[in-house]
């Protein structure tokens, strides 16, 4: 009775899944194997071949970014889950913050804010320093990426650390593990859900970014999302090809991710025993 | 009590402005003309450049509302940043507008592909309006589907405290003294044709060996550049950031309103001229409605004022007439003769074409000096070993846990 009406409140769901997700998906593989005339091909997959130093360039950017992302994400999340409520809630909140704003305008900002005439130039300039090269370089689109994307890393870690008991981190220190060990042994082992949570979070939007790249990256260091918003928005509209990126770019997103669960699970395992 | 009667009074004031007929300031040719939908209810879809009208800030007419007002029709106005953007929305049936405003090449390529509606000249009694040169260009050579916006070339946009020369030429793009301060188009064409047209071809030239050259030199010019941009030039360029991009001469006027510092240049190997004229997609379903708003476009009023808004050249003498402009804006908006005479229109190019440029185009983009090819390769291979390994791993593992 009970899975009966379960079902039915999940039809609603559903059936948005397979107008919004399926068939989009099936139409984007439907294109990415047929040529203008409708014709099955295989020339679009095998043609992405040329732009293999793009996507070189958006795996490692958004690489980087994660690990970034990561470093700076996990030590901010465990300080925040050991304060008081009251804290705690402000500083998510003051996280959240930006992202009530725009992320063209954030983005936007940060371009007046590297450029060789900007905000942070002419400030070192008052020092005699300067100025230096920040904007239209690979380095302005990974801070870009992590500036806009952190807060996909935080919070899903801070919610997996609430729920770290601090008795289980004074039953190490009682056992005589060191910070270190703390850290190594117990903290990370317990947050590795929120750690995959996280990457995916983070990697996923910056390997697809493409607004990042052409505001602070110049147009010049473009990205698979430039690549195929080209195609689709460029001269020669070619849908067929942007679609076969597109299905390329998700079977690379598939094989991170597949990477990172089996850490998790691994994990998880460990744990239990 | 007085409170009571002022209360009234405003009231009755407001009612009657409600109830008047709303006749707009702006002068028309024929008023009777536009009440011919007055009452039933239509709206208009139009489909237009961003910041390419008229729009009531600044003191200036708003058009949209001015026609809405006059004929009673609501007009749902929309815009589009490029011409491909615009013509991919309307390829996948993303939309249906009523008036659309797009280039020369676009309108060639759209009728082309039996995506425009003939226009009924006999509705757009304004048409008459506009100067003949701007009628029956290569785009439209019938006279059937568009009726001209606005016109204008491309040319130099530079900061005369950053470069000491005269810039006459397109050289300058390509001129290493100005590293890093050179901002370039972000779009394919304008960038080919400003390649193909400092190499002396045409800027329609489809002939392969001729665009690998363009595409040669382009990719030459690329460490010299500091960012491919289209509007960001407005910031950039006002802004002091770079000394130099080619960029449309209405929105030159523009950036030297802002920037008394920037000045601008066409150069002597001849440049792009271009029309973008109003046509009604197939599929419109009011297309008198439509062609009555297209004629209210070319009011010479109306158009004066959108010309005077955005910076552009109108192809109306009636409405060019009606503008207040200096020396210096004019030379710009409206050149010579003898410069036109070096300037060429786009035309809508075959497919192959337009492949092999935006092919080129990509490879410039992504190209890099010290490229790293091994990366994805590497990262591919490493990414299978991985897989492969951990679930290995873990099989072991569970293996040896549950025995």
């Amino acid at each position: 009775m009970i899975n009966k009406k379960a079902r039915i409140a999940g039809v609603p769901y559903v059936i948005w899944m397979v107008v919004f997700i399926v068939a989009p998906l099936c139409m984007v593989a439907w294109y990415a194997f047929t040529d203008k005339s409708g014709q099955f091909t295989i020339d679009n997959i095998s043609s992405i071949g040329q732009y293999a130093p793009v996507f070189a360039r958006s795996i490692w950017l958004a690489l980087i970014a994660t690990v970034i992302c990561l470093l700076l994400a996990f030590p901010l999340s465990y300080l925040i889950s050991r304060m008081s409520g009251a804290r705690q809630s402000l500083m998510i909140m003051l996280i959240m913050l930006p992202m009530w704003m725009n992320f063209l305008l954030r983005t936007y900002a940060w371009m007046t804010l590297l450029e060789n005439n900007g905000l942070i130039n002419r400030f070192l300039g008052l020092f005699g320093l300067g100025p230096f090269q920040m904007i239209n370089t690979q380095g302005a689109v990974v801070l870009g990426m992590v500036y806009n994307y952190l807060p996909f890393m935080i919070l899903p870690l801070y919610s997996i650390m609430t729920k770290i008991d601090d008795s289980i981190i004074n039953a190490a220190k009682d056992l005589g593990a060191n910070m270190w060990q703390v850290t190594w042994r117990v903290i990370i082992p317990l947050a590795m859900p929120g750690i995959t949570t996280g990457i995916t979070m983070v990697f996923v939007p910056s390997i697809s970014t493409f607004i990042i790249s052409r505001m602070l990256g110049g147009g010049g260091n473009i990205l698979i999302g430039d690549l195929i918003e080209m195609q689709f928005l460029g001269n020669t509209y070619n849908p067929h090809l942007g679609s076969a990126m597109a299905l390329v770019l998700m079977v690379i997103v598939l094989l991170c991710m597949s990477i990172a669960n089996q850490f998790d699970d691994e994990e998880m395992e460990g744990m239990l025993l | 009590m007085m409170k009571k009667i002022i209360c009234v009074l405003l009231c009755a004031l407001v009612f009657c402005a409600l109830a008047l007929p709303a006749f707009a300031e702006v002068g028309v040719v024929d008023e009777a003309y536009y009440q011919r939908f007055q009452g039933e209810k239509i709206t208009l879809n139009v489909y237009n450049w961003g910041e390419y009208i008229s729009d009531g800030s600044d003191d200036s007419m708003n058009v949209i509302k001015e026609f809405e007002e006059l004929t009673g029709i609501s007009v749902h106005y929309t815009t589009f940043a490029s011409n491909e953007e615009m013509y991919a929305k309307i390829k996948s049936g993303g939309g249906q507008y009523d008036v659309i405003i797009p280039s020369d090449y676009m309108i060639a390529r759209m009728a082309s592909e039996g995506m425009l509606e003939k226009l009924d000249f006999s509705n757009i009694p304004n048409y008459a309006l506009i100067d003949d040169v701007y009628k029956g260009m290569e785009y439209d050579e019938n006279e059937e589907y568009s009726v001209p916006y606005m016109w204008g070339i491309v040319g130099l946009i530079y900061n005369t405290t950053m470069i000491d020369d005269e810039i006459d030429s397109w050289n300058a793009l390509w001129d290493e003294r100005y590293m890093g301060n050179i901002l370039m188009f972000s779009n394919s064409r304008d960038a080919f044709g400003i390649s193909l047209a400092r190499l002396g071809y045409s800027l329609n030239d489809t002939d392969p060996a001729h665009l690998e050259e363009a595409a040669n030199e382009l990719k030459n010019q690329k460490m010299l550049v500091q960012a491919y941009v289209m509007d960001e030039i407005f910031n950039k360029m006002e802004g002091g950031e770079a000394a130099i991009a080619p960029y449309y001469a209405g929105d030159a006027i523009t950036m030297i309103d802002e920037n008394p510092d920037l000045a601008f240049a066409i150069p002597k190997e001849g440049t792009n001229y271009f029309v973008d004229a109003m046509v009604i997609p197939t599929g419109c379903e009011n297309k008198e409605a439509a062609e009555m708003f297209i004629n209210f476009m070319c009011e010479p009023e109306v158009s004066a004022a959108n010309a005077e808004y955005i910076g552009y050249s109108t192809p109306s003498s009636a409405a060019k007439e009606l503008l207040d402009l200096d020396e210096e804006t004019m030379a710009i908006a409206y050149p010579d003769a003898s410069v036109l005479e070096k300037t060429e229109v786009f035309k809508a190019l075959p497919e192959e074409a337009n492949e092999a440029i935006d092919k080129y185009w990509t490879d410039i983009l992504s190209y890099n000096e010290n490229p790293n090819e091994w990366i994805g390769p590497v990262f591919l291979v490493v990414a299978f070993v991985a897989s492969i390994v951990i679930t290995i791993v873990r099989a072991y593992k569970k293996k040896h846990d549950i025995y």
